[in-house]
């Protein structure tokens, strides 16, 4: 790159990855039982095509995605589907298929690899669509719509988002280190199905493994398409709108989406997903997650089957040590706590944290805005967060709507350099809700209005017709009548 | 300073109030505060559930009562506090609870019907002020959740009392 964009504000945070990362790359054993969240983190759930009783391989279809934000569903183990019903998930409760595994792994015969340079580019993005690659950077988007958006607005530029800014998560680091050529690949199929003209691949000079494997595979491809770069280390630099703005210089409007500045932005892992699909036919069924955190014995990146209780899956990382204190999905800024560790992993699952109390900052007590703007100076999204709290705790909603309270992306910068210690961005998610539900109110009280003077007026209208029909009968009936 | 001096200042001070006086003396006459925009814009901010608690047939004539100035802001239990604020805010008086004579403030609720116990009787039907029940005499009826306001008008209708108040599905909440 000749010139160095303009970077987002954020912070600089200590990493915390060493500990995984002196572990080899591993699989973790397929589960007894494999339990597929219909709604795999985007928000959507997928339709199930199969029903209890089913036999199905490992790679068979189970559930197809309706929606354009829910994703296709394979099997990730060998068995027989025993249940579909509600459970405990990552995100609250949702609907599930339960396979239970008769561990043959049997694969699906069906799946072969794709002469991905053969197809044009809608067969490709139909075939990546119904393979269920996701966002698996953590929103499980399906990545086929995305591409698709790309391609009916012509982006030409795909930027592979390897840069992994929260402090814990390491997963894209272990997988760009060990599969370096299947993220290449992947970008080259990528470029194939969106029609981008060049693909650049982001990552933080943080990571100099992955960067000199990325630039190996790069080498090896013999494709000038492709090219490296290095960004400094600051968190939230993974975030999509802050990353297209490091990488191309252009900002993405608040209320447009990459596309608009001519990108589309993809995460590394599901590049290597799409290298293995097309390598093997072998659709998302597995992928790699960060598991670490003092409270679990051997922190690593393990690659493991979707559906995979977390709890195996820490098993798999020799089970608790210590005094496991919260269990956290996703990162230390952005994750969420779990209550139990029974919940499935999903495709968005890219990091799990057993957190010891010395792990974690116990929050003081929240002081009075002293209004420092410490909290502006580090929003990577520009907006003013001292001036968002004020209307969050008056609940104006104009001023809320105002400040851009729908661009903010929820980071935790500001809550973090808060020297008061106000619990910035839980307020303005709450205010978020508020927002939501108060316009949804607003939606419904407008159709039932709607609907009540509709119905007033054909009422009326019925009176007024009984009315003449009424009249016109007595008219007849006198003149009929005898005289 | 002499009187002749200030004669032209007086005079063109007493020439303004009089051409500003009939200006504003013709204006209010003629242009009169719109009843209708305001009826309109306290309809806005009810909460539409047509549920009559507060005596009067619908939101809209409660709306027009309250611009009128023959009814309080305090009697609509559907919308609660929120509503009560925002009418405050709207006509620049006090806030104050809704009184509770008019009924108690709940959440959301739609209405259900059992459809085992239902005998088709379409007594319900004409109550719905937004048409959100299907149904025809001798064929089973049932409530569009989305539709539904919670005004609670079909429970008096019902013959055989199938129709029960719950709190709405995930999808409608």
């Amino acid at each position: 790159m000749s010139s160095r964009p303009t970077l987002p504000a954020g912070l600089r945070l200590d990493a915390r990855k060493t500990r995984p990362l002196q572990q080899p790359l591993h699989a973790a054993p397929a589960p007894q039982v494999a339990v597929l969240a219909l709604d795999q983190g985007s928000g959507e759930s997928a339709e199930p095509t199969v029903a209890v009783g089913a036999r199905v391989g490992i790679g068979t279809r189970v559930a197809r995605a309706v929606g354009a934000a829910a994703t296709d569903l394979h099997s990730p183990v060998a068995g027989v589907v025993v249940e579909i019903a509600a459970r405990p998930t990552v995100t609250g409760a949702g609907r599930c298929i339960s396979i239970e595994n008769d561990a043959t792994d049997m694969r699906d015969p069906a799946l072969l690899p794709v002469d991905w340079r053969s197809l044009d580019a809608s067969s490709l993005l139909d075939r990546l669509r119904g393979a269920g690659i996701a966002g698996l950077g953590g929103a499980a988007f399906p990545a086929a719509n995305k591409l698709a958006l790309a391609r009916a607005s012509a982006a030409a530029h795909l930027v592979l988002n390897g840069a992994e800014c929260e402090p814990w998560i390491c997963c894209d680091d272990a997988l760009m280190r060990e599969r370096a050529a299947d993220v290449v690949l992947g970008s080259q199929v990528m470029l194939a199905a969106c029609g981008a003209t060049h693909c650049t691949i982001a990552l933080e000079d943080d990571k100099p493994e992955a960067a000199a494997a990325i630039a190996a595979a790069i080498a090896a491809a013999r494709d000038d398409r492709v090219e490296l770069i290095e960004l400094p280390a600051i968190y939230p630099l993974g975030a999509e709108r802050q990353l297209v703005e490091a990488v191309t210089g252009r900002e993405v409007p608040h209320d447009e989406l990459p596309p608009a500045v001519g990108v589309v932005c993809q995460n590394v892992g599901t590049a290597a997903a799409v290298a293995r699909f097309v390598g093997t036919g072998e659709p998302v069924v597995s992928r790699i997650v960060t598991v670490t955190g003092s409270g679990v014995t051997r922190a690593g990146n393990v690659e493991v089957r979707i559906g995979t209780p977390i709890t195996d899956l820490i098993a798999a990382c020799g089970g608790y040590q210590g005094d496991p204190a919260r269990l956290i999905v996703g990162g230390a800024m952005t994750g969420r706590s779990l209550s139990s560790d029974i919940v499935p992993t999903t495709k968005a699952v890219n990091c799990v944290v057993v957190a010891t109390p010395a792990d974690l900052t116990i929050r003081g007590l929240e002081m009075p805005c002293i209004r420092c703007g410490d909290c502006a100076t580090a929003c990577p999204a520009r907006l003013l967060p001292q001036q968002l709290h004020r209307a969050a705790q008056a609940e104006d909603r104009n001023a809320l709507a105002q400040l851009g309270l729908a661009d903010c992306i929820e980071c935790g910068c500001c809550d973090y350099v808060c020297p008061s210690q106000i619990p910035l961005t839980a307020r303005f998610h709450a205010a978020r809700l508020q927002l939501q539900l108060h316009e949804a109110d607003r939606q419904r009280a407008a159709a039932a209005r709607e609907r009540f003077e509709r119905r007033e007026r054909r009422l009326a209208e019925q009176a007024e017709a009984e009315r003449l029909a009424f009249e016109a009968a007595r008219r007849r009936a006198r003149g009929a009548g005898p005289t | 300073m002499s009187g002749a001096t200030l004669l032209p200042a007086v005079g063109l001070a007493a020439g303004l109030a009089a051409v500003i006086g009939t200006a504003l003396g013709w204006a209010a006459s003629r242009l009169q505060p719109d009843a209708g925009s305001l009826v309109e814009r306290i309809d806005r901010l009810l909460p539409q559930t047509q549920c009559g608690q507060c005596q009067f047939p619908g939101c809209r004539p409660y709306a027009a009562a309250i611009a009128s100035g023959t009814a309080e802001i305090d009697r609509c239990p559907p919308g609660g506090e929120a509503t009560v604020r925002a009418l405050a805010t709207l006509l620049g008086r006090e806030p104050r609870p809704v009184d509770p004579r008019f009924g108690p403030t709940k959440a959301r609720q739609v209405a259900v019907i059992d459809e085992e116990r239902c005998i088709g009787c379409a007594l319900c039907l004409p109550a719905c002020p937004v048409d959100a029940i299907i149904g025809a005499p001798r064929f089973m009826h049932t409530v569009i959740e989305a539709q539904c306001t919670g005004c609670e008008l079909c429970l008096p209708p019902c013959p055989v009392d199938c129709i029960v108040m719950r709190a709405p599905t995930d999808a409608h909440q």
